[in-house]
């Protein structure tokens, strides 16, 4: 927090104005971090990130300003696409894992047939396993994109998103930065 | 006063544009000839920019604009447009939580991919040592 014999937050630092103790930005943009604020301030401004910090409660606002640093660094990045690209690059791996899992769900279960003893005979189940491949590879990947676009499905509507972002650039960008996508924690980096 | 009234209306319509961008429409100004909103902001869509003005600022917006090509620029208008919906939205993480939400997915497939490729690697094995 910010007052006299205090250094002042990298945010009054930037904007040359004297940091008060009840500073908005002081909790968030400490004096020895000033790419963070600088970052925030070229993209969305000091004074809607001021606004926008004041209308969350206290608890929020951390997270608040760390999705803000987050997509500033993505903008600046790549000033077209900015996070569009990003997620428009995990969409694309989503579906091919989809697919990768369709493919392997299909081919357990005509393991699965095959090795059925209660079927008549070793040459139907063979014919079976011909006609019904393709059916259960359909259905299968029906099911896994039923499911798991579920849970997205009111994230991405409520946005609009058109998939056609992606362009290559961001695409060979945001791979590199995502490397390990099991980990949340790497988007607070 | 009626001749004036008109002649003062009359003026009012040469000076401004009556088919004003969004933009210029929501900031009250005169939409000039080389107005840098007007071809991605088209006064039928009042609710675009406003989004995309509370969230950066028509300042911001302009610069970020200014700074690409002119063929780019209609691309990195609808991405801003989107982030600031995302951000309206949901003012903590904007976004960001769809990124979130996609790292989880991208997880929870590629375990179950796992396991389902162990079962397939097991079954092959149990039916070459069995083949009947």
């Amino acid at each position: 927090m910010g007052g006299p014999g205090s250094s002042p937050c990298a945010s009054c630092k930037l904007l040359r104005r004297r940091c008060a103790k009840d500073c908005i930005f002081a909790p968030y943009f400490p004096p020895d971090d000033p790419h963070k604020f600088a970052i925030v301030h070229k993209v969305f401004g000091a004074s809607n990130v001021s606004k926008m910090l004041q209308e969350l409660p206290v608890h929020q606002r951390a997270d608040a300003v760390n999705s803000l640093v987050f997509e500033a660094n993505a903008r600046v990045r790549d000033p077209v696409y900015g996070c569009v690209g990003a997620i428009s690059y995990l969409q694309n791996q989503v579906s091919q894992l989809q697919m990768q899992l369709a493919v392997a769900q299909a081919e357990i279960l005509c393991i699965q047939m095959q090795q059925e003893p209660n079927l008549q005979s070793h040459h139907q189940i063979l014919e079976l396993d011909q006609d019904d491949k393709i059916l259960l590879l359909h259905n299968n990947i029906d099911n896994c994109n039923n499911n798991s676009n579920n849970n997205l499905g009111y994230a991405m509507s409520s946005g609009q998103f058109n998939s056609n972002f992606a362009s290559p650039s961001s695409m060979m960008q945001m791979q590199m930065q995502m490397q390990d996508p099991l980990k949340q924690e790497s988007l607070w980096t | 006063f009626i001749i004036f009234w008109y002649l003062s209306s009359l003026w009012k319509k040469s000076v401004m544009n009556p088919k004003r961008c969004a933009a210029c429409k929501y900031l009250r100004r005169r939409c000039p000839k080389d107005c840098i909103f007007s071809p991605y902001f088209p006064p039928g869509d009042p609710d675009k920019f406003a989004c995309i003005h509370r969230i950066y600022g028509a300042g911001n917006v302009s610069k970020m604009l200014q700074q690409l090509p002119v063929q780019t620029r209609a691309e990195a208008v609808e991405s801003l447009s989107f982030e600031a919906k995302c951000r309206v939205e949901d003012p903590v993480y904007g976004c960001v939580g769809i990124i979130s939400l996609l790292q989880t997915e991208i997880q929870k497939t590629q375990t179950l991919l796992a396991r389902t490729q162990a079962e397939i690697a097991v079954a092959q094995a149990k039916h070459s040592q069995n083949p009947s």
